[in-house]
């Protein structure tokens, strides 16, 4: 028995929350007595691992799953937690996990919690916070079989290192043809730019900013911070921005260490959608909007003044502390 | 074409959230309840087909009496019949289990969900629903074609998206994209009027067990209220966000 983690990864390199779902792994496996074990697709080796408490890594490596597939990732998932006897099979949040989740969590029969943050509040019975109602309120969830499957929020947990002797293995399990009728024909993704569902600091623009010939003022914020940028959802309506950039209810989610929020004036659907982030700062020239009641920081003025400055500001600072 | 369309029965995106009974049920008194946004996107998509393919569209909602009127503003706006399984939709995975018995009994060909219903957030039934019913799946989806027997779907990625080809029968978990926002259809007299007189089929759900429970709600701990910094020292915004947040 032991805990298995799906450890994603792009490129052959772990993403950041497979560090952190290690980290929250091996907080359940402490406290229940057991390891923690790898299932990694298309990484060569899996060492990165050792530092955040993994035991044994299961390496998947063929050229048959360099594309995504959902029903095969869940195919191989779930050989391996066959193998290792899993109670317990965990997941980030990020969007290949939450497609393979399901999945895997229906062909066994087990209870499946998405969105959770934090440790279980109690192992037997097994409950589990998780965000609900677009992060307006939390439910405790109880998970009533045997195995259970979980997918853990972005930044809910964090990082805790904890060194491990890392044992690796070629794990090679079987995939049929019937895996693989759901095909990629192409993909297209923004390179050299940091994704929303990726960024520590997100910077976001709403009406206030008046245009989309105005971006080049959040554009140059976000570069200062190595920040993603995104957009309210009338900016998206309004076909300023993008829709992969519209963030909120409806939108994607943020959660993010830093969320900048500029000439949004912070409507419950947009608010629902980044609350999940650390650290909430408004600039906005309306002193009663809304996203000052739950932002953490604020500045009250003309963004048009404010962010150029800004900008300048936090550009001297990476220069100082670089 | 046999197109079911899956509906859940949600309060409105700017509904205040309130739990009573000890917090351990959902307070709907004085809340407003939609067509969950995610699916309203597949709903219009699905009545595109139905127009400009002669698809049939089927709606279906697990839930009690109350969500009949969310079903009739799907009828309204122009899916051609209803179901309704009358019971409580206790976990996503009792819920899965009912839908596959609508799935496999009426052998729809396409069967769209929204990728998330916006009160419990699961994201689980539509892919229970395609593990469930033998179907193929394609999660995230925003823009869907079907032409016979092929479909091509584009999926959002992190960072992109990615195009994908699929056959039928096919489980779509779509969002918005599916259609544009502005294509989102508001039912008309017309509409209304037919909706009254299309089929509202009441089935009785099939025994299954709930894989979870919900044991309790908690609202987010009230924030401490903003600090304000002037905007003429901006230095001290970088520096709480340096120091005090420890975020840059």
């Amino acid at each position: 028995m032991s805990i298995l983690i799906y450890a994603e990864s792009a490129e052959g390199k772990f993403k950041k929350t497979a560090f952190e779902l290690a980290s929250y792994a091996k907080k359940i496996a402490a406290e229940t007595g057991t390891t923690v074990t790898a299932v990694t697709i298309n990484v060569s080796d899996a060492s990165a691992l050792a530092a955040y408490g993994v035991d044994k890594a299961l390496n998947v490596n063929t050229d048959k799953l360099k594309a995504f597939n959902a029903k095969a990732y869940a195919d191989v998932i779930k050989q391996a937690a066959a193998k290792e006897s899993a109670k317990f099979i965990l997941f980030s949040s990020n969007t290949d996990s939450l497609y393979i989740a399901p999945l895997i969590a229906v062909g066994l029969e087990a209870g499946y919690a998405s969105n959770v943050v934090g440790l279980p509040q109690s192992i037997s019975p097994f409950q589990v916070r998780r965000h609900a109602f677009s992060n307006k309120a939390f439910t405790v969830t109880e998970i009533t079989t045997d195995v259970k499957v979980l997918a853990i929020g972005k930044n809910s947990f964090g990082l805790v290192e904890s060194a491990s002797s890392l044992s690796q293995e070629d794990f090679s399990p079987s995939l049929n043809d019937n895996d693989f009728t759901v095909k990629v024909e192409s993909s297209e993704k923004v390179t050299g730019k940091v994704t929303i569902a990726d960024a520590e600091v997100v910077v976001s623009g709403g009406r206030g900013l008046k245009g989309p010939e105005n971006w080049g003022l959040l554009e140059d914020l976000a570069s200062a911070l190595g920040a993603a940028t995104a957009c309210s959802k009338p900016v998206s309506d309004l076909g300023w921005r993008p829709h992969s950039e519209h963030v909120g209810q409806t939108g994607k989610p943020v959660a993010a260490n830093l969320y900048i929020a500029l000439g949004i004036s912070g409507a419950i659907q947009h608010i629902a959608g980044i609350n999940s982030s650390k650290v909430k700062v408004v600039i906005n020239a309306d002193a009663d909007a809304p996203f000052f009641k739950v932002a953490d920081y604020g500045v009250v003025g003309d963004i048009f003044e404010i962010v150029p400055k800004l900008t300048e500001k936090i550009k001297a600072f990476k220069a100082q502390n670089s | 074409m046999k197109i079911l369309v899956c509906i859940s029965h949600v309060p409105d995106t700017t509904a205040k959230i309130n739990f009573t009974n000890g917090d351990t049920e959902f307070d709907a008194s004085g809340v407003q309840f939609v067509i969950n946004p995610n699916d309203e996107f597949g709903l219009t998509r699905a009545i595109w087909f139905k127009e400009q393919a002669g698809a049939t569209v089927t709606v279906v909602n697990v839930g009690g009496a109350d969500a009949e009127a969310t079903l009739r503003k799907a009828l309204a706006i122009g899916a051609d019949e209803a179901i309704r399984i009358n019971t409580t939709p206790t976990d996503g995975f009792f819920v899965a289990k009912q839908l596959a018995e609508v799935v496999k009994s009426g052998g729809y060909d396409l069967v769209i969900a929204g990728k998330e219903s916006l009160d419990y957030n699961g994201a689980m039934v539509p892919g229970m629903l395609a593990g469930l019913a033998g179907y193929d799946f394609v999660n995230g989806c925003i823009k869907l074609d079907v032409n016979g027997s092929d479909v091509t779907a584009v999926r959002e990625i992190d960072g992109g998206k990615e195009t994908i080809s699929a056959k039928l029968p096919l489980v779509v978990a779509g969002q918005k994209g599916l259609v544009e926002e502005k294509d989102l259809r508001i039912p008309n007299m017309r509409g209304i009027m037919q909706a009254r007189t299309k089929a509202l089929t009441v089935l009785e759900p099939i025994a299954a067990t709930a894989t979870t429970k919900a044991v309790k709600f908690e609202k987010p701990a009230p924030k401490s209220a903003v600090k304000l910094i002037s905007p003429d020292n901006l230095d001290e915004l970088v520096n709480l966000l340096h120091n005090e947040a420890k975020v840059i």
